[in-house]
């Protein structure tokens, strides 16, 4: 019973930057811009965000620099593939690559040191209530917030009227921009809440996740995040079992190592880029409602004046 | 209020008036001080070729482009509009030709999307289906765009603008996608806004629907205004002359076809929809005898850019025996190998289709003629003989261009279009399959190419015409099927196949009430 409460406390850590990566992305790939540099935000947002924590002392202004550094980058992302119509799909690897690079640069005078991480939060009472209480009460607060922020997120998308001109310049930027909606600058906005999230997601690691930092610790997370949003076909509720779905994979990987189950672990740890390949050819075959990927997604948009 | 009639003097001022407005892309004038002026309770017809300028005329009034120089006056006061949402404000409306629409949304979010949004989701949702209802515009607001005709997709853009309760609505070729019937259906709703008291502004080059509905015309070319008339007390010719500047050359019909044996046969044709949007070809069967034109008419997206792909060979179908070129079966050969056997093909996109937009002539020639011609040999590229290809293909068909071989991209639409044809008709095919010949086109490049198609079956070869435009249709093909939710009808010959008749056969009629209701709601 102990290890289940904490193989299941243990999904939900590693499932906290999935999620909150795959949120930010989610919302710009609704609008229609398709951003790979996800990885390279992430591992950017990690090192600014234990360095600002380290030097301050506070997880609140880690976090903050891991949100700024993420949105940083990504503005340079918009600049490119916005202001000045380039590739997508190049800008957004190279922006990956730059991230591994800067990250290295800034964290290098960081590695091995350690902070205190995130304090879980405790609840007398409710949390010491037998197998749920710690999960639903005795978590980090990322966990809580990143619960939130995909639900905010829902909101907005189906609820809101930005949110709905923000799915329509996704859908189709020429209409958007022939009904007078800004694609531009509303696709700039998504982008730049992609990299905060990203960033976030990032600075979850050192700051919750792992007492240190260290170069090159997002592993690949920032691709498992691009990943999650096909998995979900662009809906939030989708989302979020996804990204505890992939957690958990993550997390009985390494207890099926340790249990000494005869599967390689690198056939574990491609599991869920398998599983993305299954569910895209599944939801190509079923082809029942209606399209499943933003229609403007990935395209470069030029408004004529 | 009463109506004054159409012939009423005007003692009002004008609802929007437009002063010397002009509009220069780089050294490109697309408006040449135009001045143009709109009263209410008038449907005023705005004539002119593509590329005439009506498109830049017509966002600069909604407020999407913003003028080099001149002004536009709104109830005689000058204005300045930042944005479409400023014109609407206004009370200007708009029904976009290529529908602004986002196919993955509701109906009701695509017109809560064209409102300035003040009002709550539900309610707007509800005077939505009342006021389609109001104008015999049937709506579901909560069905997803995709799922909808093209009919039904312009009462949204239609309902959309009406929602704002606009004094003026812009209308940009509102028929070209709707078949007779559907046309005649809108212009009962045109009038009832003119009775209200609105003011129209209707962009189309059909010239008859301009006489029977508009008020008053102002013809465009080239950029400039040509002059404003009554088309009721012009000609078609006249207003065509004012329209393209010079006559234009009549289309010859063949003084009598003689037809020879069956060139291209479709036998039973059913293909699976390639695109998630798709249309299914069901048991599509035709017969083409050499010496023929056989025209296919229908509302765009009715399943015929999947017949073309799966007569051309971009699309392989499992039984050869169901398209038959001369005699052999080739359902299940490529594309180069069709054209090996002698038939070409000239796709609707002339852009990216047709043409590789970035490559020059010689290699756009290169690209549908290698297989059967002498331009490569032994796997090497003949440079002088692709170079031939295009001085013959300029010279028969009149192509301008600024140099010899420029790109493809740099020819307006009219040229490059009798580039793509002609390239193909120079090979003097046994059959040639041509989508859209004349789609966007202007009137001299069109009666060119009409022509040769013409000479084409003449001279013994099997041509197979798809094409919105049931006036061309009628003008040059022999006989007349109609596509319908990938379905072909029987051919009509020339002499029956009248615009009533087809145009019941594009709203489905042939077929049974529930095939066709069940066709619709799939």
């Amino acid at each position: 019973m102990v290890l289940v409460e904490a193989i299941i406390l243990s999904v939900l850590a590693a499932s906290t930057p999935l999620l909150l990566a795959a949120t930010g992305e989610l919302v710009t790939e609704r609008a229609g811009v398709l951003n790979l540099g996800v990885e390279g935000m992430m591992i950017v947002g990690a090192a600014c965000g234990f360095g600002a924590a380290w030097l301050s002392g506070s997880i609140i202004v880690g976090a903050l620099c891991g949100i700024i550094a993420g949105m940083l980058l990504s503005l340079i992302f918009a600049f490119m593939t916005l202001g000045l119509a380039v590739n997508q799909v190049a800008t957004g690897l190279a922006l990956t690559i730059l991230g591994i690079g800067l990250s290295g640069l800034i964290g290098a005078r960081f590695v091995g040191e350690r902070i205190t991480t995130a304090p879980h939060l405790y609840i007398p009472g409710l949390s010491d209530i037998p197998l749920v209480g710690r999960i639903l009460f005795g978590e980090d607060a990322f966990v809580y917030l990143s619960l939130a922020l995909i639900v905010a997120v829902w909101w907005f998308l189906y609820r809101t009227r930005a949110g709905l001109v923000l799915r329509a310049c996704g859908d189709n930027h020429v209409s958007a921009h022939a009904l007078g909606y800004p694609v531009l600058r509303i696709r700039m906005l998504a982008v730049l809440f992609g990299g905060g999230c990203a960033g976030l997601a990032g600075a979850y690691l050192p700051l919750a996740y792992t007492p240190f930092f260290i170069p090159g610790m997002t592993a690949g997370r920032g691709w498992i995040a691009l990943a999650l949003v096909v998995f979900a076909s662009w809906r939030p509720g989708r989302l979020v079992i996804g990204a505890y779905l992939f957690g958990a994979v993550t997390i009985l990987q390494l207890h099926a190592q340790g249990a000494g189950v005869g599967i390689p672990s690198q056939f574990m740890s491609a599991l869920p880029y398998l599983a993305t390949v299954i569910v895209l050819v599944l939801l190509s075959r079923a082809r029942t409602g209606g399209s499943t990927a933003p229609a403007a997604l990935g395209t470069v948009f030029v408004p004529d004046r | 209020m009463l109506d004054p009639g159409p012939a009423a003097p005007r003692t009002t001022q004008p609802l929007l008036q437009t002063v010397g407005l002009t509009k220069r892309y780089g050294d490109f004038l697309a408006n040449d001080k135009i001045d143009i002026e709109i009263f209410p309770r008038e449907i005023h017809a705005l004539l002119g070729e593509n590329g005439a300028g009506k498109s830049t005329l017509v966002k600069t009034i909604y407020g999407l482009v913003q003028p080099s120089a001149g002004e536009l006056r709104w109830q005689g006061a000058p204005v300045k509009l930042s944005g479409p949402s400023e014109a609407r404000s206004l009370g200007i409306g708009m029904v976009f030709q290529h529908f602004s629409l986002f196919d993955n949304l509701t109906v009701a979010e695509n017109v809560a999307l064209g409102l300035d949004g003040k009002e709550p989701f539900k309610a707007m949702s509800a005077r939505l289906a009342k006021v389609a209802q109001d104008y015999g515009l049937p709506l579901d607001p909560n069905r997803e765009v995709w799922q909808l005709s093209v009919g039904e997709r312009q009462r949204i853009e239609i309902v959309r603008a009406l929602m704002q309760n606009p004094k003026f609505l812009i209308l940009d070729e509102p028929t070209a996608v709707l078949t007779p019937q559907e046309a005649d259906q809108l212009f009962v709703v045109l009038e009832r806004l003119k009775a209200e008291g609105r003011a129209i502004l209707y962009i189309s080059h059909k010239l008859d629907e301009v006489k029977r509905l508009c008020d008053t015309a102002t013809i465009l070319r080239g950029g400039k205004k040509i002059s404003t008339c009554n088309p009721k007390l012009e000609t078609a010719a006249s207003l065509a002359r004012m329209m393209v500047g010079t006559e234009i050359k009549e289309v010859k019909p063949p003084a009598e076809r003689r037809t020879t044996v069956p060139r291209l046969v479709v036998n039973d044709l059913t293909v699976a929809p390639a695109e998630l949007h798709g249309v299914r070809l069901q048991n599509v069967s035709f017969e083409l005898k050499g010496g023929e034109i056989l025209g296919i008419a229908g509302v765009a997206g009715n399943g015929q850019d999947e017949l073309f792909a799966a007569l051309s060979g971009e699309r392989l179908v499992k039984e050869p025996g169901t398209i038959i070129i001369d005699g052999l079966a080739c359902g299940n050969l490529s594309i180069t190998q069709r054209r090996k056997m002698g038939a070409a093909f000239v796709p609707e996109e002339r852009l990216g289709h047709g043409t590789a937009p970035r490559m020059r002539l010689s290699e756009n020639a290169l690209l549908t003629g290698h297989a059967a011609s002498d331009m490569v040999r032994h796997g090497f590229i003949n440079a002088a003989a692709t170079l031939r290809t295009v001085d013959r293909t300029t010279e028969t068909f009149d192509v301008r261009k600024a140099k010899r071989d420029p790109e493809a991209a740099s020819l307006s639409g009219g040229n490059l279009q009798k580039f793509v044809v002609g390239r193909e008709i120079l090979r003097t095919p046994a059959v040639l399959v041509v989508n859209q010949p004349t789609w966007g086109v202007d009137a001299g490049a069109a009666a060119i190419i009409r022509q040769a198609l013409i000479d084409l079956a003449s001279a013994g070869a099997a041509v197979l015409v798809t094409s919105q435009d049931l006036d061309e249709l009628i003008e040059i093909a022999d006989r007349i099927a109609v596509m319908f939710h990938g379905h072909l009808s029987e051919a009509l010959p020339r002499a029956e196949a009248t615009r009533e008749k087809l145009g019941l056969l594009m709203g489905g009629a042939s077929l049974d009430q529930k095939e066709a209701a069940h066709a619709a709601g799939a």
